[in-house]
């Protein structure tokens, strides 16, 4: 009896975790890598697909930000298209205005949970080349938070890493242990856009 | 001499605007000193102890004011010497080496660094060095008291008592009334002494600002008197009787009121309801409940801060200043500073707000400097923080909503519960009347940014259990704001306002310190 016992319970593992790599395992396998390759196979005849969005960046006189429509390209999911937006964000700034992340800052990966908060890893220029200013930094932050939270009302709240670690501040001063909201009080009034 | 012929005892020492009253004794001697310096001197200090006063000199070198080494060798009993291998000056005490580095604006006290105004300097074969190495450097090496009074000119060594005094006299109809105000309260007492007033204080000096009278022939005038430690009052043709009362004073001051009466043919008029709270010879009105500040010099050690085009730190501007500020607070309202760090050295973020709420700070100030990309970007900015986004337990706290919890025996008791982080949240209000406060002094003397009150989540404030703000003083990328944070006269207007903020915010009507309203809020009144 034992024995069958013991058989009947390794045909169930051996059926769960078949189960799990059909319809879990699999799935999640090829969800990351060749989903995003078939998205780009369906998107290949529209590749010059854009979307318009409000990108955020330094004002002239340095004291505000100022939204401005941009074109970037389309993505799907959210996650692809917030993806596209911080790559854009990250990009050079039009003139007159200056980029409110450092130039050479990259976006090392960007990912949602299942409530709206996405969680946005840079590079480690993002702290190491920073101005220091109590001020750039919350431009710095804000530029990407509301980047994401004006263009994808999907994402409601932004967690900023460094290095694919949770950090106290960029620079000093601004909190970045919580993920933060939509904030358009650095937006100066007359150029705020995409509310 | 009169002064320094008693032993141990020093008479009274004036400073501008009554520069006319200094003793023929002290005269001499700054007569003597002042001429033995090269190049351009400064008015020299004076230097007191228990058992002696001696000039000092001073130069202003680059519009900073400097001792000479030797001059303070002399004093101190010091040896200097210079290793010319090293490049680098010792300052010996008995016990303890300084060591001074031409160029750098620090110290090394037996091996602890301190930061100078500025670097030690040569002029021909002499070395000088800033007025506040004294303070600073030396005061720690000589393991003494050394207090420097920059507006009196006076060097303060050991345990010597040398209250400051300030006078002010009014026409109140047929009296005269003069107001003397003494930091501290010191035991004095007023006889007359012929056709004079002498009010004689147990101390062993006075460091005064004595005013000139508008009723002369009540009160001819008030000058230090031939006793030590004593003023007089010179009385005037139509004297006829005096009075005088004690009225306490808060943050250790004192007020001495002596009235002087004509002599009329009408019974002695009572005193016309007198102006009921005058404005503060010494600025010392009562505190109000502040008694001890905590002032956040922002970043330091291997976290510079910002970083202006000239090479200028934020962490040095902001340690300079914290420094001057807690010396003007403590010399003027009497309340006990305590700085995040007195170094060039790290202090976690926490660790600011933790040593405020465990000294039990009244309030907390956070000084940085800003930076931009735009090097034009200038002007102060006070932040206090917001809530935003601390979500829901934050707006809880700021609510002031308690949390049943189970106790033992059964049953709940309302307690508050608040986690160390969200310890701001409380505090809100008092914060914004803190920046309004610090926004509308600096407004006076520094420039402003166009948003000079704003409110972000800011790390060092959310766990400081007081009413707290952060200072961005100026922008250290714009050129010429990096010059201005650099400077002693900026420095001392930033400090100068950043005082007056804090006795407008003690002033303010209401209870500033009053955390928000909540029903059994223990924590509220917990060690106040």
């Amino acid at each position: 009896m034992s024995r069958r016992a013991a058989a009947a319970v390794a045909i169930a593992a051996i059926a769960i975790a078949a189960g799990w790599l059909l319809f879990v395992g699999l799935p999640r396998w090829y969800g990351s890598r060749p989903l995003a390759e078939s998205a780009a196979a369906r998107n290949a005849p529209a590749a010059e697909r854009k979307i318009t969005a409000t990108l955020y960046y330094i004002s002239e006189d340095g004291l505000a930000l100022v939204g401005v429509q941009r074109e970037v390209p389309f993505g799907e999911p959210v996650d692809q298209q917030a993806q596209r937006i911080l790559e854009a964000q990250l990009a050079r700034a039009p003139a007159p205005l200056s980029s409110a992340i450092p130039e050479t800052t990259t976006l090392k990966s960007l990912f949602l949970d299942g409530n709206g908060h996405a969680f946005v890893d840079l590079s480690a220029d993002a702290r190491v080349r920073h101005t220091g200013g109590a001020l750039d930094e919350l431009f710095t932050i804000y530029a990407i938070v509301n980047a994401l939270t004006v263009n994808l009302p999907a994402i409601t709240r932004v967690q900023i890493l460094v290095d694919g670690k949770e950090v106290d501040t960029l620079a000093g001063h601004v909190d970045l242990r919580h993920p933060l909201q939509k904030n358009l009080k650095w937006v100066r009034a007359e150029d705020k856009e995409g509310s | 001499m009169p002064g320094s012929a008693q032993a141990g005892i020093i008479d009274v020492l004036i400073h501008v605007p009554a520069a006319r009253f200094l003793p023929t004794t002290l005269l001499a001697a700054l007569a003597v000193f002042s001429s033995g310096a090269q190049g351009p001197t400064a008015a020299p200090y004076t230097v007191l102890s228990r058992d002696a006063r001696r000039p000092l000199p001073a130069r202003v070198i680059n519009g900073q004011e400097m001792f000479a080494l030797d001059d303070l060798a002399k004093l101190f009993d010091l040896a200097v010497r210079e290793d010319t291998a090293a490049g680098g000056i010792t300052v010996s005490t008995k016990t303890q080496t300084i060591v001074l580095s031409p160029g750098q604006g620090l110290a090394s006290v037996g091996g602890r660094l301190v930061s100078l105004p500025a670097p030690p300097l040569r002029d021909g074969r002499a070395w000088f060095v800033p007025i506040d190495f004294v303070p600073r450097a030396l005061a720690e090496a000589l393991g003494t008291r050394l207090e420097l009074r920059k507006p009196s000119r006076l060097l303060l060594m050991g345990d010597i008592r040398v209250p400051r005094l300030a006078g002010r006299i009014e026409a109140l109809g047929a009296l005269a009334r003069l107001t003397l105000e003494v930091a501290p309260v010191t035991p004095h007492t007023v006889s007359q002494d012929g056709n004079r007033l002498i009010v004689r204080f147990e101390a062993d000096g006075l460091d005064a600002t004595l005013p000139t009278s508008p009723v002369p022939d009540l009160i001819q005038g008030v000058r230090p008197s031939e006793q030590p430690s004593a003023i007089a009052i010179d009385l005037g043709t139509k004297f006829a009787s005096f009075r005088t009362s004690d009225v306490p004073g808060d943050r250790g001051a004192g007020r001495i009121l002596i009235e002087v009466l004509a002599a009329t043919t009408d019974t002695p008029t009572p005193t016309p309801a007198a102006p009921l709270e005058p404005p503060p010879l010494l600025d010392l009105a009562p505190a109000g409940g502040l008694r001890t500040i905590v002032i956040d010099a922002g970043h330091g050690g291997p976290e510079e801060g910002a970083k202006g085009h000239d090479g200028t730190l934020e962490k040095d501007i902001t340690l300079s200043v914290a420094r001057r500020l807690k010396s003007a607070l403590e010399a003027r309202l009497g309340v006990r500073v305590i700085l995040t760090r007195d170094r060039d050295e790290a202090v976690g973020l926490d660790e600011r707000a933790a040593l405020a709420n465990n000294n039990k700070a009244d309030l907390f100030l956070s000084l940085h400097a800003n930076a931009s990309v735009r090097p034009a970007a200038a002007g102060a900015e006070v932040f206090y923080l917001s809530l935003d986004d601390y979500g829901d337990e934050a707006q809880r706290v700021a609510q002031g909503e308690g949390e049943a919890l189970p106790v033992f025996g059964g049953g709940s008791r309302e307690i508050e519960v608040i986690l160390w982080e969200m310890a701001q949240a409380r505090y809100i209000e008092q914060s914004a009347a803190l920046a309004r406060a610090v926004e509308g002094s600096l407004r006076s003397r520094v420039p402003m940014s166009p948003r000079a009150i704003q409110q972000a989540p800011f790390r060092v404030l959310v766990g400081a259990n007081m009413p707290a703000v952060l200072v961005e003083m100026g922008f250290i990328t714009n050129p010429e704001q990096e010059k201005q944070l650099a400077s002693d006269t900026f420095q001392n207007n930033l400090v100068q306002a950043l005082v007056d903020s804090v006795v407008a915010f003690r002033d303010l009507p209401g209870g500033n310190r009053t955390a928000v309203p909540a029903a059994g809020n223990p924590r509220s009144n917990e060690g106040r």
